[in-house]
Formats: structure tokens, sequence, C-alpha cells
């Protein structure tokens, strides 16, 4: 893992202090509200709906335990006792004091950390693939350009105040898991021919107001040539994207309005300028990033385990635990784990401070000391013995942290709604345990499969609606909650952004609503099918008609 | 009283800032696929406001569009050094570049205005100015100029300040110093951090 020198220290030490007198002079009076505003959302800090909300950055979603044991601390000492990841790999405390603002950055930095750009109109932490660097299908491991490009961007001189906030996702396998073409920049990385390493620029996706799928408008872009590109694709955006209308100001609408190609000719053209320059990554560089993300000290150990095969075959559970929480690993006797922070009753990706003791001790014990947040708002520990597997879901499972839905459809993505956030237009975590209650048995639960569902509170679309296999959007209709539906998004290599179904829903109605749909899926599907597939097959109209009882010849058929 | 820092002190301000009178008449919004630079509808000064705009003598800082129109009757004092151009955070370099033979060492110094400080294109033009057009003299920053901003402005090329009203000098003279070693280059010729690291004996 990435580990501060003394430039990454001073660096944020003087933010700490930039920070702390800028906080002082608002609450002097010195600076008002309206120029402090931007200011400390840049630093991650909004004012709430009940308190502020404090959002701490994770790049790329690599966390230590010992960082694991510092938000604990946080979460203890200035909040209630818990926390929120969020589908930025963030974490987010929901009910911190302005005045303790300052000190709680500090704490922070004493373990490496800080609150640098998790918000404003500037670049956001950059996200990437949670299994990074252990999975099976990695071409490239994308956490050393991940570290190169968070250098390059904080406190980017040019780029403070863009005309909206900037996205950037990385990934470097075959199947991409950092949803790439819906950010406003996405990067995939691979090698060509002689092994060297090569980026496709995905620029102008999003999600939103105005979902669209991003445009390549590089193929092949050579890494060492990351900083001086996206300094280009920067400024085009930064001197011609709108500022009149915040909802016309992400980079997708000036890509949109002018045409990818145009767009990347001016890039082009503006890349000369910087191209080959000082800027220009060194190979010395990458290697020094390189060597932080090597393989952890990790013995070798052999392909199988009998103990683990034994109590997959005795263990009802346990199977079920393993069949869903844990995938395949680059090296023999090890696999990727990912806890599962969606049991029914909590809101998806909130953590008690217990849970991230606990978490922070399994990594210690299981993981050699290192955690990964995931988007889809789960935590993942990477470099799991076979053999401790058992043992690992014994102590996770004690702690609330082994419910075993990754990926089925109580595994739900959401953002905190209307019960905390002040622009949501509607309630999300309600909506998201309603559902969850609906699904409540395991063996239907299991039967139904693999399905993505994302709740978002707003246009914003912190949940990732759009490429949910079923979306849900809260939605304002003359001062009343209600819901709309959509089907057929998804994340990874098929990206697609979901259809409405019809009329929104009010929020008691969504859990049946959900219930239709699958059950629409189960009838209809072939044996192999996913919810999704079957969706692509067979289109909207069986599912409509379902949910909104137009007249089908078909027989009714309900599961029991 | 509007204070100007040059460099890093503040200096009484020999340029007289020309400003055209606003216009209420915002250029219409087009989304079209050529039209670029009226994406946000900022208004346009016509003719007769540019031809009515009052010159005094002295050291002027000037409209794009004043200049650009006027120029003819403004060489002598061109070349006599009394003539300065500010650009608005829509407008065009390349456009004050190509009035100037492509030479913009000929203006003793260029204005660049931020018309509220979260409008950062300004940040790009200076950089454009220093860096594709090699523009070597005062480049001052005008408008919604804050101490919270003085570090960004530095790095992307500027020299000089005109603060807003109600700024304190000598804080925004400090801000300039808010971090000792940032990660990235810029046009102040730093190395980016990466580069240091990698010399022999580097160390913070």
């Amino acid at each position: 893992m990435y580990r501060y020198d003394e430039y990454d220290h001073t660096l944020v030490l003087e933010r700490v202090a930039q920070y702390r007198d800028q906080l002082q002079r608002n609450l002097a009076g010195e600076l008002s509200d309206d120029e402090f505003r931007p200011l400390r959302l840049q630093n991650g800090l909004y004012i709430q709906r009940h308190a502020p909300m404090l959002r701490v950055a994770i790049p790329y979603g690599m966390l230590s335990s010992t960082q694991l044991r510092k938000l604990s601390d946080i979460g203890r000492r200035y909040d209630r006792g818990y926390g929120h990841f969020s589908t930025r790999q963030n974490m987010q405390f929901n009910w911190p004091k302005l005045e303790d603002t300052g000190d709680i950055l500090a704490e922070l930095a004493t373990v490496e950390m800080h609150a640098i750009q998790t918000s404003g109109n500037c670049i956001r932490n950059i996200t990437t693939d949670p299994f990074a660097g252990v999975a099976p299908d990695e071409i490239v491991d994308p956490r050393p350009y991940c570290e190169v490009l968070r250098q390059w961007s904080t406190f980017h001189p040019e780029f403070a105040f863009l005309p909206r906030k900037f996205k950037i996702a990385v990934s470097g396998t075959l199947e991409d898991r950092a949803v790439t073409y819906a950010h406003d920049v996405g990067l995939q990385l691979y090698r060509d021919d002689k092994g060297e390493v090569l980026a496709r620029v995905i620029v102008g996706g999003g999600m939103g107001r105005t979902p669209i799928l991003g445009s390549v408008i590089h193929d092949a872009l050579p890494w060492q040539h990351l900083p001086t590109y996206l300094d280009a694709v920067l400024r085009v955006y930064n001197r011609y994207g709108r500022r009149d209308n915040a909802y016309k100001a992400r980079i997708k609408i000036l890509v949109k309005a002018i045409g990818a190609e145009t767009f990347a000719r001016q890039v082009d053209e503006e890349w000369q300028l910087e191209r080959d320059g000082i800027a220009t990554v060194t190979q010395a560089e990458l290697d020094r990033a390189s060597a932080a993300f090597t393989d952890p000290d990790a013995p070798l150990r052999p392909a199988t385990d009998a103990g683990f095969d034994a109590k997959r075959a005795s263990d009802p559970a346990f199977a079920r635990w393993v069949s869903r929480c844990v995938r395949g690993h680059k090296r023999p006797g090890y696999r990727a784990v990912t806890l599962s922070l969606k049991p029914t009753g909590v809101a998806p990706g909130d953590i008690s401070c217990e849970q991230m003791d606990a978490l922070a001790d399994l990594a210690d014990r299981y993981s050699f000391g290192e955690l990964r947040v995931s988007h889809e708002q789960n935590v993942v520990l990477a470099d799991v013995a076979l053999a401790d597997l058992y043992e690992l879901w014994l102590g996770a499972r004690a702690h609330g942290l082994a419910t075993p839905n990754i990926g089925l459809l109580t595994d739900i993505i959401c953002c905190p709604g209307g019960d905390f956030c002040s622009l949501a237009n509607a309630k999300s975590i309600p909506i998201a345990q309603a559902i969850q209650e609906a699904f409540e048995n395991l063996d239907y639960l299991y039967d139904v499969g693999d399905l993505e569902l994302n709740i978002s509170g707003c246009m914003n679309s912190c949940g990732h609606h759009h490429v949910g296999h079923i979306g849900i959007l809260g939605v304002d209709k003359t001062g009343s909650e209600w819901y709309q539906v959509s089907i057929g998004g998804s994340q990874g290599n098929l990206t697609s952004l979901g259809d409405v179904i019809g009329p929104s829903f009010a929020a008691e109605e969504v859990p049946g609503v959900v219930t239709k749909l699958v059950e629409t899926y189960v009838e209809q599907r072939t044996p192999e099918e996913r919810f999704i597939d079957t969706v692509r097959r067979i289109g909207m109209a069986p599912f409509k008609a379902r949910v909104y009882g137009e007249p089908t010849k078909k027989a009714e058929v309900t599961h029991g | 009283m509007a204070e100007l820092i040059r460099g890093t002190e503040v200096v009484a301000d020999d340029w007289t800032w020309v400003r055209l009178p606003e216009t209420n008449e915002p250029v219409r919004k087009s989304a079209g696929k050529v039209v670029l630079f009226k994406l946000t509808g900022e208004p346009a000064a016509s003719d007769d406001v540019i031809s009515a705009c009052d010159i005094p003598a002295g050291k002027v800082l000037l409209p794009l569009s004043v200049w650009l129109r006027r120029r003819d009757e403004l060489a002598t004092r061109a070349d006599d050094g009394e003539i300065g151009v500010w650009l608005d955070s829509h407008e065009e370099p390349a456009e004050l570049a190509e009035s100037l033979g492509g030479n913009l060492n000929r203006l003793p110094l260029i204005g660049v205005n931020f018309p509220k400080f979260i409008d950062g294109r300004g940040y790009s033009i200076a950089f454009i100015l220093r860096t594709r057009f090699g523009y070597r003299n005062e480049l001052r920053a005008l408008g919604d100029v804050l101490r919270d901003q003085m570090f960004f402005f530095h790095r992307c090329g500027f020299d000089a300040y005109l603060l807003r009203a109600d700024q304190k000098a000598e804080r925004c003279i400090g801000a300039l110093k808010d971090f000792t070693t940032p990660y990235q280059t810029s046009t102040d010729g730093q190395p980016p951090v990466f580069r240091r690291r990698a010399a022999p004996g580097a160390g913070a």
C-alpha cells in the first residue's frame, strides 16, 4: 500500500493549517458562508439536513487496518459511533460538529488520510477495481497509475474551479469493474504486443440527470502521458464547459454538444503544448509507485486445502457464504473475500465503530492488514489464505459482517437519501430495507441469483441507479416522494443504462413492484440466464405488463 | 480601496482599469455543434458602446473588444507602452495574440478578469498566455481576487493581483505560500514532485 513520504505529509499538514484558518475566519464572520462554501466542499464538508457531513477520501478504495481504526476512533469521538461507505469508495461521517472539523482533519493526517477534493467542482477521488492486484483476469495493476494521478490531481492549480465535479475511474482488467464508461473520464489500461502499458481514454460518460455512456477519444495513450493528456482534457473542459446551468455543466454535455471527434481534436491540439514536457511521468516514478503495491510477503500455499473442503462440505451456511462472498485470486491457495455491509435492517454501506475495529483485526489476522472499499459499498479482504477462510467467516459472522448476499438482490447499492442528504428528493434507505425484508427467504434469493439493485434519492445518482439491473430513483412530485423504476441497466463490459418502465410508485408499492419484476424473470428465464440477460432477450414489455397489470394472455404464475 | 500586489509587494497602481458599462443583453445561448465560446451566454459589447468608451490619458488597461476595434487609433500609445489589455473569462487569448502579430510581449500588461471566484476559466487563460504564447510581462488577476485563491493564481502564471476591496493585502501575500511543494508542475517552472524525488540527494 502507498505510504506517504515527506512531500505527501507536508502537503496534507499544510492543508490542515489552511483549512483551520478558513474555518476560523468563517466562524469569526470574516469569510462569508458563500465564499466558505466552495472551500469547505473541496474539503468534503457539506452542511446537511441534520449536521455537517464530512466525506473522507479513501484513494482508490485502499485502506490499512491502522487507518480503519482511526476512522473508528473518529466515529466514536466526533460522530455517533458509525460511518458510511459511499459509492465512491469514500467514508462519510454524518454527525460531526462544524467546529470540530479542523481537529478531525488533523487526526486523519496522523494516519496519512485527508478529505481533500472529496466534493466541490474539482477532480474527485479516483476510483478503481476493489480486486486490483489480485484479480485473476488482471492485465495491468491500476493502483500505481491511480497513485500517480492522485498526486497530479491534488491541488491542481488550474482545475480547482471547474464548471462541475469531475470523476475519474481506472480499470486494468478484462472485465471492467470500475464503471469506466459512466465517468467523466474512464481509463482502461491494457498492454500492447510488446507489453507496454497503454490507456484507452473514455470521456463524457456519467449518470445524473442526463445519463450518457462515454466516448473513446484516445485508444492507445502510452502511460507516461496520462497527466499531460488529462491536463489537455481538463483545459478544454474548464474553458468551454457550460457554467450557466449546473445541470448542464458536466463534461458529458460539452462532449455531446460539440461531438466526441471535435472534442478529441481540441484535446489533441491542447496536448501538444505539454506533450513530452516535464510533467511526463518517468519510469522511476512509476517504479516507486509500483513498489508500494507489490504482493504482500505471503507464503506460498498449496492450491487446495483439505480443512477448507471439509468445512465446506459439512457446514451449509459456510458453503453458502463461500459461494457468494469468496472469489478467485491470482495466487494459488489465496482468495479475495467480500464482507457484506448489507444485512437487512441496516442502511447499505453503514458500519459501526465496533465493526470497524473488528474488521481491522480481521484484516491484520487474515489479510496482511489491508482492506479495500468497493463502489458497491462493501469491504474486501484481498489476500486471505484458503486455509483461513473458515476462521475468518466465524469472526466476520460474529460481527454481522458475513451476510452471504454479495451480488444478490439484497446487496443493494444505495445513497444516504432524504434521511440525511439535503439534495435528495426522497428517502432511499427505508426503500432498501423494505425490499430486503420482502426478499428474506434465502433459498428464493439464491434461486433468483445475480441481480444488482441500485437506489438513488435524486437525479444526482449517487446510488448509480442508471446501471442497476433494477434501478430505483426518488422523484419529487408536488411535494411528495415517488419512485421511478427502471430495468436493463448494467455495469461491466456490457455497460448499459436502464429504461424507465413507466409511471412512478409510492414508497409502499416499491417492494411489490420489485417482486413482480423478479417473478416475471423467474417465469421467463432460461436455465443459464441472469435477470439482466432475460431483460435483454425479451425486452421491457412482459415486465411492464406484469407491473402495470396490462392485459396479457399468459397464465399468471406466482411463486409460493 | 483595492490594493495591488506585484510579486510579493503592495505597490501603487499606475494603470487605469477601463471597463465597459454592463449590458443586459446576453448573447443567445446555443449548444450547436460549432458555437463553442458562447455556450455560457456572456454579454458582448456593441459597436456603439465600444466607440463611446472613454480612454483616459496615461497607462490604461483596456477591454479586449476595445483594443481589437480601436487599435489603429491606439498604435502610438501602444508603442509608448501605455496600453495593456484585459481578457474576460470567456474571451480568447488567441484573438489578442493575433492582433499583436503573435507577439504578446509587445504589451507591458495583460489582465484576466475573474467575474466570480468560482469561475475558474481565468486559470487556464493564464496558463495558455504563459506557455502557448510565451508571454513574459506582467499578468494581473482582476475582479474577484481573494486570499484563498492566491496560491493557484500564482502557480498558473499571475504575478500581479488587484485584490477585491475587502481583502487584506498582507494576508494575501502570506497565502502565496500556503503550500511549499505542490505535486504538479505549472507555469512557475517547479518540477513535479516526482522529479525531485528522483534527484540525487533528494529529501524534503
